[in-house]
């Protein structure tokens, strides 16, 4: 086994060293009756040259980017990756550390979650952010127990713009601890329904997504000041942190607590993970916060480093008494987005952003001029939309993939009042001539494979 | 002028190759960019034209110019101040630091897997969706359990799935439980997350020897006990001997048993939960499954669980339907008794694909060589330590994976653990796990994992005892280590004290 150094000759050294004649004797504090008899049933090992074929056989059975033109988001979503993104997180010193407990050998790590914190900062409006969550949907979830503890209330109010997947974490994680969860409706034009009414002196926060999950832009302020009037707390969650670049930061609109997922910047679709959430708040707040936090701080001779912070908050000091049991952090994804927002920087998000705007507009002026077609929400959008057809959506998305197309998501399940329908996502990835294919399959008269992809 | 002065005069900020680095906000120039973006091909369209007025932010100061160069210097700068496996032993008990083999990223890397969708049918990701179910039943057979699911983040999500799965079962029984046990060597995440799920926690204290008694189980367990959460091999690397009979106990009285598999290296091979009467536990992918830490993350930690627990697991569930045409993998939603979903997607997928390539790498016979290999090394440091009579001891007895010593022979000195972990960076090495567990005063916990080689764990050994003389010849050179790492200590108290969190232009140094 070559991850293995041993040889027989090393193991009778270190046998004789501790005493013992074989390996075996060192498992005798094992009871013989719960020793696995025999040897596990799992298959023999390959060698790299074999395992390498076998999993590019199985890799090749799954539709990626570089197979399809692509336009399915819903949360997770198809960006180009710098290619010095990938080449700088696979150097091993970043790799192969683990959570940096020792600072004068971690300061690479820390210095670089010390300017993820500043970037999301930055982004978001907050003045306080930690070193990453798992996920959009555990940060939204970690966000409103967090607003619990803040408010020593138990009512939550989510509207159901906020993604169908991360209200159902939202809905696991408050399900041991008597947490009411109210969720508050569409209106006819896409963005949630006035929150006010539902919100009460109970309520410990309401969660509003910007935009939201079939993408509409919300009024991220009024509700805001909704929630305020009853000292109620304000979360905007964020699934594409692209839109970032674009919109006006949450936190100048009232959010006292804005998390969300951050894997539009840089870090891979990968089947859905791993990704990197994040959570960033008012410096009041600070003490309530999940999850790790750096701080900057000086050596003996006064030298500028960075340290793990405020850990009083965590579980290995608290214990039962953490604000959350959160070890691990997604350390590896929030270096992909710095490392990516240092490249794009000031103007290549944002530039980035009013590309995928832009790409969304004319494809949605491709869907009013044509026939069958329709955009059944007149809220404003970034990069994603809703598309309503007149056929079976299943069938459209045949037919998209007929052109070679992903076409984007079935909405039966996820918003079923729509009838048929898409929510199609349009990144810098998607060029005119894939979109042009794309409405030309959607309408229920195309032919599969029709004239325009041969174009 | 100092050789220093001179060095400092030229602007690099250089210790011969040893580089400081600015933070990215202070490197930033106006107009550097470090992006190339694609000709628009349809039409511009301004922001302000189709977003309503007062929803168009103004700019994105708050972000760096930088040139691609710029950026990869700062990064590959940074990267060299770290410490990492691949640069030296890193024997960081219980985090199971073992090398993580470079073919895993490779095929992490594939399109198929790095570029592809959760949300793409399944007809679509059949490659994904059999690695998953394949995943999911080697890790069951390696652990004795029926079924596995692989959405949980971390370790600390699985024991969040593991808890809720033990709760659903009892409120499906309409038997209303409010305590969970734990030993007084467990992890912090375990009464973590028993808080998390509702629940009080009631600690169960661990004999003499370092493990727990079944008198001890039985005393604490009442009806009122949902379950017990165990670590096996424990934090003190010792086997819980009694495991089956505190299973018993637990049982008779209607409660489960939660296994905490950070430990599960040791016995891969061995012994399996399952066969001990564990009704859920949870694995590490980063640890036993040799998936890379990243710096703090991403970890991954699939739950196994018994039949009994089946209809609770988090959805959705990965299915094999057999048909003419050969096997599908589908996902099922369809239980109505499942604790939820506890991740937006699959779960941490990137790391599915390396632990099953490490599985496939390994097979029965070299799981079976990291369980006796890294129990090898854990033992042959032990012995080498207690024969010098160096450090204390606190458990004299075979361990597993790992082994405690202590700063109890140095307490005359005024050396404490804290001192001897920064003084082992001196020498090169990563510091064991400092203070844990918390019954241990002054504890080092040491996992050389199978890692590393004997003449490696020669030099760490005699690192160790190199720096037990220097406590009793010069202990202020210990009390003040680290000396040759860039950064001395730090103050982590006023880190605390005036929190400064992030970078501001202007702010005062």
């Amino acid at each position: 086994m070559r991850y293995i150094p041993h040889t027989e000759r090393d193991i009778a050294q270190m046998l004789d060293v501790i005493g013992v004649p074989d390996v075996d004797s060192l498992f005798s504090t094992i009871p013989e009756k719960s020793r696995l008899r025999g040897e596990l049933d799992v298959p023999a090992a390959l060698s790299e040259q074999e395992l390498l074929r076998v999993l590019s056989a199985m890799a090749a059975r799954n539709a990626n980017t570089d197979t399809h033109d692509w336009f399915l988001g819903a949360g997770v979503y198809a960006h180009f990756l710098p290619t010095a993104v990938d080449a700088l997180t696979s150097r091993a010193e970043f790799l192969t550390a683990y959570t940096p407990y020792q600072p004068e050998i971690s300061q690479g790590t820390l210095q670089a979650i010390f300017e993820w914190q500043t970037m999301i900062c930055g982004l978001t409006g907050m003045e306080v952010a930690n070193a990453s969550m798992y996920d959009g949907a555990s940060a939204a979830a970690e966000a409103a127990l967090m607003a619990m503890r803040v408010t020593k209330r138990s009512r939550i109010v989510m509207a159901e713009g906020v993604n169908p997947e991360y209200r159902a974490v939202v809905r696991t994680y408050l399900s041991g601890i008597g947490a009411e969860i109210v969720e508050v409706g569409r209106a006819e034009d896409g963005r949630s329904q006035p929150i006010a009414p539902h919100i009460d002196g109970d309520t410990a926060c309401v969660l509003v997504q910007q935009p939201s999950f079939l993408g509409a832009i919300e009024d991220l302020a009024s509700a805001a000041d909704a929630a305020h009037e009853h000292g109620t707390q304000f979360v905007a969650v964020v699934s594409e942190a692209l839109s970032l670049a674009l919109l006006e930061a949450p936190g100048a609109l009232g959010a006292d607590i804005v998390c969300g997922e951050a894997q539009s910047f840089g870090v891979p679709m990968s089947v859905g993970g791993p990704h990197v959430g994040f959570m960033a708040t008012r410096q009041k707040l600070v003490r309530q916060l999940p999850g790790r936090i750096v701080g900057q701080t000086v050596d003996t001779e006064g030298r500028r480093g960075f340290v793990l912070t405020l850990a009083t908050r965590e579980q290995h000091i608290r214990r039962e008494k953490a604000t959350s049991n959160i070890c691990t952090n997604q350390g590896l994804c929030l270096l992909m987005a710095t490392i990516y927002l240092s490249l794009l920087g000031r103007r290549g998000l944002r530039r980035l952003a009013e590309i995928n705007l832009s790409k969304a507009e004319y494809a949605k002026a491709r869907v009013r001029e044509t026939p069958g077609l329709s955009l059944p929400l007149s809220a404003p959008t970034f990069n994603e939309f809703v598309v309503a057809l007149d056929g079976p959506a299943d069938a459209a998305l045949a037919r998209a993939l007929d052109s070679g197309i992903i076409g984007g998501l079935d909405l039966e399940t996820d918003a079923p009042e729509l009838g048929p329908s898409l929510l199609v996502c349009t990144t810098e990835l998607a060029s005119r001539n894939a979109i042009d294919r794309l409405i030309a399959a959607l309408p229920a008269g195309s032919d599969s494979g029709s004239q325009e992809a041969a174009r | 002028m100092s050789d220093a002065d001179r060095r400092s005069r030229s602007g690099n900020a250089a210790n011969g190759f040893g580089y400081e680095e600015a933070l990215l906000f202070e490197l930033s120039r106006e107009d550097r960019v470090g992006y190339s973006l694609p000709e628009l091909d349809v039409p511009a369209v301004s922001p302000t034209d189709v977003l309503p007025e007062g929803s168009v932010r103004e700019d994105l100061a708050e972000l760096p110019e930088l040139s691609e160069v710029d950026v990869i210097r700062h990064f590959t700068r940074l990267s060299t101040w770290n410490a990492a496996v691949d640069l030296g032993l890193y024997p960081l008990g219980s985090c199971t630091m073992k090398y993580n083999p470079k073919l895993n990223e490779r095929v992490a890397h594939l399109a198929g897997f790095s570029a592809a969708h959760p949300r793409q049918p399944a007809a679509l990701l059949q490659g994904f969706l059999h690695l998953c179910y394949e995943l999911a039943r080697h890790l069951a057979e390696v652990s004795g359990m029926d079924r596995v699911t692989l959405q949980p983040a971390a370790g600390a999500q699985g024991e969040l799935a593991g808890i809720m799965m033990i709760r659903a079962y009892h409120e499906h029984r309409r038997d209303h439980r409010t305590k969970v046990m734990i030993p007084d060597t467990a992890h912090g995440t375990n009464p973590a997350t028993a808080t998390l799920n509702g629940y009080s926690v009631v600690e169960v204290p661990s004999n003499d020897a370092g493990i727990l008694e079944p008198a001890a189980v039985d005393a604490a367990m009442t009806e009122d006990v949902a379950g017990i959460m165990v670590t096996n091999p424990n934090t003190l690397g010792l086997f819980e001997e009694n495991m089956a009979a505190i299973a018993e106990i637990i049982h008779a009285k209607g409660g489960l048993v939660y296994g905490d598999g950070a430990n599960l290296n040791a016995v891969l091979g061995i012994a399996r939960p399952g066969d001990l009467g564990i009704d859920v536990m949870h694995f590490n992918l980063h640890k036993t499954f040799s998936t890379p830490h990243g710096g703090g993350g991403p970890g991954s930690g699939p739950v196994g669980i018994k039949n009994l627990l089946a209809k609770h697991l988090p959805v959705p569930v990965v299915q094999k339907s057999s048909g003419p045409d050969g096997d599908a993998y589908v996902l099922d939603s369809d239980f109505p008794l499942s604790i939820g979903r506890l991740h937006g997607n699959f779960g941490n997928a990137g790391m599915f694909v390396r632990a099953y390539a490490y599985l496939r790498s390994l097979g029965p016979d070299g799981l079976r060589r990291c369980a006796d290999m890294a129990v090898l090394n854990a033992n042959y440091v032990l012995a080498r330590l207690k024969d010098s009579g160096a450090y204390k001891i606190p458990f004299d007895r075979t361990v597993m994976h790992e082994c405690i010593v202590s700063d109890g022979n140095f307490s005359e000195q005024g050396v404490s653990t804290l001192d001897i972990a920064k003084r082992l960076i001196d020498y090169g090495y990563h510091p064991p796990t400092t203070y844990f567990p918390l019954i241990v005063p002054g504890a080092l916990m040491i996992e050389p994992t199978e890692s590393e080689s004997l003449e490696g764990l020669d030099r760490f050994i005699e690192a160790l005892l190199a720096i037990a003389d220097e406590v009793h010849e010069d202990p202020e050179l210990v009390r003040t280590a680290p000396h040759h790492t860039r950064r001395s200590r730090l103050d982590e108290t006023r880190a605390a004290r005036k929190p400064v969190l992030r970078w501001q232009p202007n702010a005062a140094e």
